[in-house]
């Protein structure tokens, strides 16, 4: 890692973190709600809801000194170690929490705030989202390409002491219930493609934007497209240096792999939650009503606790390992994959274990839901960067292996070819 | 490799490694597969000396280790010596010792002194013919006699059986399990090698016919602590086994990665193909999450904390990937893969032993689940 980290690595005192351990467990008990293992993600509630809760939730954390606890002080964090963000995690899996918060806004906008951000923006942003005032997005990937970040093609022209927006973005989840995005935007288009890119701060909710919900296959409406019409953007709202985004971008994308395979200190409480994907809920789930025979299920349900505990260790691990010196910034990738697998596979194991329960239901019946997640189950190894971006990265950049053949590197950005 | 080793753990592993390299290259590897006590006394000795047989013995009895957890020490060992196939009776050796130390009489335990110094080895006569045991429930039976015991019975694929001075043997008494540490000359028992997929380890078949022993040959109590012994034996050895196919798999991506540098075909090295770059990198992830589920039930059975759980949970994980990976390296070489000259057969002989001895990652799959209720 070339970059500092502000976090703080170093393994406190034992006793120190059993008391804490404590305080925190005593407080979730009187203050978080529990969660119903037999419906953990409210599937009733509307998007107005489910952003009010999470907001409530995230505000009850901030207010008793849980929230976001790596954070610096000065911003509204603890200042404490990744080994109490962990012990949090650790104790809110049996209560709800604002995951929402979680990410993007926690573990990916936030470090890169820390990281590039002024004096001002620190000051002017961080507090709000660890009291629960703000959710950010990212509007990174675009409708002409996912994996191919640094092609974007929507424009930010100067103007004054403005930017003026034009363009379109996809894959930002729950933007129509967020406040803030941070955007990457073309500023040059006369030099290679890595160049002319820009990363901006963009509050949602005003003209320019407009924000349209896409209907995933399993039927949920969380992500969403953005459209762009001479959005202005005041030149302050520049996150890093102007044409200097990509370099903003790495850093994003790191923080994004790290979230998404579980491996950020910056995450609070269990990604996983917003699912009825944690082992113990399937096991009383399939206690419940079993299917197929017990040798059967104990060899799938032993999997699955096998590869969610290596999940863990594997996350562990490698923070530890980039952290020492054994292994590349990049490894992050190792986690990203392996949570991909996971995913898929846990996707299967569900789907064997309900059986025919998770074809066809009684009117209402959540069961449903594991066959919903199986026709998503590739979901798992595409957003947040696919696997296949992140197979890249582990022989490229952790086993030094050539790099794909790319014939856009060096050219200026308007004579690349592009989609039709 | 763990990422988390103090100063004299890097030490004492860098030591451990330089050893293995000077002392026991795979050419001496070789050799040594035609000596029918698998390794030279000597050369035991020599190892002994930096400490491989001392770790779990407590100071007071001779021994001593590098951090205080032992058992992470002893799992770096294994690791090199995975990465190495580095003969040697030390899985069996190191796990008895550790018996003796926390249970064995006064007698017995001044038997440490020449099991730390190297002169004498241990082995475990625990596995039968018909399978696992996981449950405790074996066929060999101590029967209680006028101030001692007869023990009859049948153990298999015992390591260093053969080259051991003393042997524990688990067996079935009246009040539950019991063990018992008897010299390999005791009468009655007779011990046969057997032929095994590894080349480098020694097993054999231990037959006990009507053994007489005294209650002095027991291992600490039967029934409920000696079955805790058991376990602890068994959480200790598939430690091992995990750690030392880890270290395997690890040595044999990296051989593998370089190869895939150097061998051309079509004008370009097979490091340059997609297709191959993408196995590559599973295989990556592979090696590290076996070391990660390795870390994982180390530090579980340091910390004495539900360590038969992540002890099922690495041999589930570590059993199945690191076997897989090195099947993959085989391909990934092409021909010469599934040559006898070349190396991976030898690694892969070694790491499937470990994977199948004292159960495969399908029966800790079902412990696992049986322990959490599932």
């Amino acid at each position: 890692m070339t970059m500092t980290d502000q976090f703080i690595y170093t393994e406190p005192d034992p006793l120190e973190l059993a008391e804490y351990r404590e305080q925190v467990q005593t407080w979730m008990n009187e203050n978080m709600p529990k969660r119903d293992p037999l419906n953990p993600w409210h599937p009733s509630e509307d998007d107005n809801e489910r952003s009010s809760r999470n907001r409530e939730l995230q505000r009850r954390l901030h207010d008793a000194g849980f929230a976001a606890v790596c954070y610096p002080k000065e911003y509204g964090g603890q200042s404490l170690t990744v080994a109490h963000q962990r012990i949090i995690d650790d104790v809110s899996e049996g209560f709800d929490m604002p995951i929402l918060f979680s990410a993007p806004t926690l573990s990916i906008i936030g470090p890169i705030l820390l990281e590039f951000g002024t004096e001002e923006q620190k000051q002017r942003y961080i507090p709000r989202f660890i009291r629960g005032d703000d959710l950010w997005v990212q509007f990174m990937s675009e409708p002409s390409g996912g994996s191919d970040l640094a092609g974007a093609l929507t424009r930010a022209d100067k103007d004054g002491d403005s930017f003026v927006i034009n363009g379109s973005k996809i894959w930002s989840t729950f933007a129509q219930r967020s406040d803030f995005a941070l955007m990457l935007a073309r500023t040059n288009w006369e030099v290679p493609k890595h160049r002319g890119l820009t990363m901006f701060i963009v509050p949602i909710h005003q003209p320019g934007i407009e924000i349209h919900t896409i209907k995933m296959a399993d039927g949920t409406d969380e992500f969403c497209q953005e459209y762009f019409n001479d959005l202005l953007v005041p030149a302050e709202n520049v996150v890093g240096k102007v044409d200097d985004g990509w370099t903003v971008a790495t850093r994003l994308l790191f923080h994004e792999r790290a979230a998404v395979g579980g491996a950020s200190p910056y995450t609070q409480g269990k990604m996983r939650q917003r699912r009825a994907d944690s082992l113990e809920d399937l096991a009383v789930l399939a206690a419940k009503e079993p299917v197929g025979d017990a040798g059967n299920r104990r060899q799938q349900l032993g999997r699955l606790e096998t590869l969610n505990r290596v999940h863990r260790l594997l996350s562990d691990r490698v923070v530890r390992g980039i952290k020492g010196g054994h292994l590349p910034g990049p490894a992050g990738s190792l986690v990203r994959l392996f949570h991909g697998l996971v995913g898929v596979e846990q996707a299967s194991v569900n789907m064997d274990l309900y059986g025919q329960q998770a074809l066809v239901w009684d009117e209402g019946a959540s069961v449903g839901d594991h066959g919903v997640r199986f026709v998503q189950r590739q979901a798992a190894c595409i957003g947040g960067g696919t696997t296949e971006m992140a197979r890249n990265i582990i022989s490229e950049r952790i086993l030094g292996m050539p790099r794909e053949l790319a014939t856009d590197k060096e050219l200026p950005f308007n004579q690349v070819p592009r989609n039709g | 490799m763990r990422y988390d080793l103090t100063d004299d753990q890097e030490f004492f592993r860098e030591t451990a490694r330089r050893f293995i390299e000077t002392e026991v290259p795979i050419s001496t590897v070789r050799e040594w597969h035609d000596l029918a006590e698998g390794c030279p006394q000597n050369w035991w000795r020599s190892a002994a000396e930096l400490g491989w047989t001392s770790l779990l013995v407590p100071e007071n009895l001779g021994g001593g280790s590098i951090s205080d957890r032992p058992i992470v020490d002893l799992s770096i060992v294994a690791d090199e010596m995975g990465r190495g196939i580095t003969p040697g009776p030390f899985m069996p050796t190191n796990v008895v010792a550790d018996t003796i130390a926390r249970s064995g009489n006064p007698a017995q335990q001044t038997l440490l002194e020449e099991v730390v110094s190297g002169q004498a080895m241990l082995a475990w006569a625990v596995n039968e013919p018909d399978g696992l045991h996981l449950d405790n429930n074996f066929a060999t039976h101590a029967t209680p006699t006028n101030g001692g015991y007869t023990i009859a019975g049948t153990k298999v694929a015992v390591e260093a059986a053969a080259q051991a001075h003393h042997l524990l043997v688990t067996a079935t008494a009246p009040n539950g399990l019991a063990q018992f540490l008897l010299p390999t000359n005791t009468v009655g028992l007779t011990i046969t090698p057997q032929e095994s997929l590894d080349l480098g380890r020694r097993f054999a078949q231990v037959q006990l016919e009507g053994v007489q022993v005294g209650t002095d040959a027991l291992v600490g109590s039967p029934g409920a602590p000696t079955e805790a012994d058991v376990c602890r034996q068994r959480n200790i050895m598939v430690l091992l086994q995990c750690a030392d196919n880890a270290g395997a798999a690890s040595k044999v991506l990296e051989f593998t990665v370089e190869y895939a540098f150097d061998r051309y075909s079509f004008g370009r090295p097979l490091a340059s193909y997609q297709a191959l770059k993408h196995r590559f990198a599973d295989m990556k992830m592979w090696a590290e999450a076996s070391c990660a589920a390795v870390d994982g039930a180390a530090d579980a059975l340091a910390a004495g904390q539900a360590e038969a759980q992540m002890i099922s949970v690495a041999k589930s994980y570590v059993g199945d990937y690191s076997v897989e990976l090195m099947h993959e390296c085989v391909q990934m070489h092409g021909g010469i893969g599934v040559t006898y000259d070349h190396d991976l057969h030898l690694y892969l002989r070694r790491a499937t032993v470990n994977r199948g001895l004292f159960g495969t990652p399908s029966d800790h799959r079902a412990q696992l689940s049986q322990m959490l209720g599932y």
